[in-house]
């Protein structure tokens, strides 16, 4: 297979269990993100991939090659560290030539992938700075062209945009995802920040205690969360729990409609707040009464609390809405997820 | 506030006439035209030239400079070696602590003791071989001994500085060990070595008390030459030798805290 397989890894910390049994394969040329939060095992699962970590289990096979045993120096995999961890005695050209240079790499070859890779990431005018003169945004830069001009088999990211300002991540987030789509090479993303993992991956996987709990399309992750941590660490959601019999899913703030019954009786559904539309009069099915006790605005879209619930609610057709205000909501059958575990 | 404030400067200011008086006293005298007594009688640099008329102290002073060098080149790569391998090797959490315990005693360890120690470890290797009888050898090896455990220090706090994640991006992008090494490690260790290599010169150029119980009659040092000098009389010409090894060793302190310094604002976001 194309791509890279990881079976039944293992890791341990002394007492701590910080990768169990993860199994996962990654297709060549896809944007795979490892989302979860601090201490859920992600960074330490990349750097088994790196190999700067071994694994106490499992097998790691990169386009059908068992790369198990091999040290990070023979793997051809290569990663934009947290904090870049550029070298500080290097120039920029140096920096991003050394992993050529360290493969013996003729000279020739070396200037001109060098000069190729600064180009394409618009660094061409940096190469004789050193990296303490560099901005977040240029020393990140700097990071991905020392690693990209390896054309690696995989490239691995660990939480490269932490270190920038937040107006900054969002546009690099999506310079990151056209470099990919341009590239067609395999990536591996390690964040906490679920936007970001939304934004740029092909596929996420989400982790907890150093399992993958989750895994698909950002959209069919965000859309199907599984369980209630997968609904509330992606983004916000109301949880209501309640029993279901007859055909109804009861609930202490109403009776409602699913599209299709669930596999249990006392169980969870998930709501997201921007899938609950205010309606004006009663909707014909699942329809709830609600008063309004809070007011968010946030320039494109209000948040809306309210009770009973309580429950929040993301809307932009708001000019009329108050506190106080008693409203129609309509939570439709088809905008409710069941959680399943 | 502006009378304790005087307080404060008036303290530090007899603090540091109580530390530098006797050393200017001392640097006054060595060129002052008259062989005894306090008087001044005009300025000579007399006592400096008869200095280097003086056969006892040019051989003293060649014994020290070869002491100096040869102890602090061999220390200065016995400490980066120990240096890296405590702070790099995985060792286990207990290993660590008394690795580390080892690492400073020598530091800690009053000079005498260390000195005494001495003797009695060449006094049983003499019994073996008449190599160690007391002599330079012994006073090289004596304080590679004292020096290391100083150049480790040093090396290892830089070491400390300079963490993991630079090293294992090195590892990443294809480096063997030794590449690792010269490429990214010892470059940007060498602040480190050069300041714990100087370090550990000035403590050799200064050393007494080791070297007065492991040398030989022959490898009389400075320090060796001034104290049996002072004991019979202090003459203007020990004045100019306390002087001129004042002198060296403060250059030498100058110089390292310059290069630490500009080091550390060069590579201040390491």
């Amino acid at each position: 297979m194309k791509g890279l397989s990881l079976k039944g890894i293992n890791k341990t910390f002394g007492k701590v269990h910080a990768v169990r049994d993860v199994s996962k394969d990654i297709h060549s040329g896809e944007f795979f993100t490892l989302l979860g939060p601090s201490g859920c095992g992600k960074t330490t699962l990349l750097r088994m991939i790196a190999g700067l970590e071994l694994q106490d289990s499992g097998r790691i096979i990169l386009d059908g090659e068992d790369i198990t045993g091999l040290p990070a120096i023979k793997r051809h995999i290569n990663t934009v560290f947290q904090n870049y961890a550029l070298f500080p005695h290097l120039n920029i050209f140096d920096n991003v030539a050394f992993g050529l240079r360290s493969r013996k790499v003729p000279g020739a070859e070396v200037n001109q992938r060098v000069k190729d890779t600064l180009e394409m990431l618009e660094l061409g005018e940096m190469t004789k700075r050193f990296p303490h003169q560099l901005s977040g945004g240029q020393s990140q830069r700097v990071a991905l062209a020392r690693a990209l001009v390896n054309e690696p088999k995989v490239l691995l990211l660990d939480e490269p945009m932490s270190a920038l300002d937040a107006k900054l991540r969002a546009q690099v987030q999506i310079e990151l995802r056209r470099l990919q789509q341009k590239l067609g090479q395999t990536f591996i993303l390690v964040t906490h920040d679920q936007d970001e993992a939304l934004i740029v991956s092909d596929r996420i996987a989400v982790m907890k205690d150093g399992q993958i709990i989750q895994y698909g399309t950002p959209a069919e992750v965000y859309d199907f969360p599984k369980n209630r941590f997968v609904a509330e660490f992606l983004g916000s959601a109301n949880l209501i729990d309640g029993n279901y019999k007859d055909g109804l899913f009861h609930t202490a703030i109403g009776i409602f409609e699913l599209e299709k019954p669930p596999a249990w009786e006392k169980g969870v559904i998930a709501i997201r707040p921007e899938w609950i539309r205010i309606s004006d009069t009663k909707p014909l099915k699942n329809g709830l009464r609600a008063t309004v006790t809070e007011i968010i605005y946030r320039g494109t879209n209000l948040d809306i609390s309210l009770v009973p619930g309580p429950v929040r609610l993301r809307t932009s057709t708001y000019s009329r809405i108050k506190i106080g205000d008693e409203l129609w909501l309509d939570l439709a059958p088809k905008e409710i997820a069941v959680l399943n575990e | 506030m502006k009378k304790i404030n005087l307080l404060v400067a008036v303290s530090a200011l007899s603090t540091m006439a109580f530390l530098y008086l006797p050393l200017m006293a001392v640097a006054f005298f060595s060129v002052n035209d008259s062989k005894y007594g306090l008087e001044w009688k005009g300025f000579t640099l007399d006592w400096y030239v008869k200095l280097f008329q003086n056969d006892l102290i040019l051989q003293a002073a060649s014994n020290t400079l070869v002491l100096a060098l040869v102890s602090t080149f061999v220390s200065t790569i016995l400490g980066t070696i120990l240096a890296i391998g405590m702070d790099r090797f995985p060792w286990p959490g207990k290993m660590n602590t008394a690795l580390d315990l080892v690492m400073h005693l020598p530091v800690i360890i009053p000079d005498i003791i260390f000195a005494a120690a001495m003797v009695v470890a060449f006094g049983f290797l003499r019994t073996l071989t008449s190599v160690f009888d007391p002599g330079l050898l012994n006073m090289i090896i004596a304080h590679i001994t004292f020096q290391t455990a100083f150049v480790a220090l040093v090396v290892r706090s830089r070491l400390a500085g300079i963490g993991k994640e630079i090293e294992e991006a090195a590892r990443d992008l294809y480096a063997g060990t030794i590449y690792m090494l010269m490429k990214v490690t010892l470059p940007l260790l060498a602040p480190g070595i050069i300041a714990g290599a100087m370090l550990a010169f000035t403590l050799s150029l200064d050393d007494f008390v080791i070297s007065f119980f492991t040398a030989g009659p022959d490898s009389i040092t400075l320090p060796l030459y001034i104290y049996a000098a002072v004991r019979r009389v202090v003459t203007p010409q020990i004045h100019a030798l306390s002087t001129l090894v004042l002198m060296v060793t403060v250059i030498l302190v100058i110089c390292m805290e310059r290069i630490t310094r500009k080091v550390n604002k060069k590579q201040k976001r390491l």
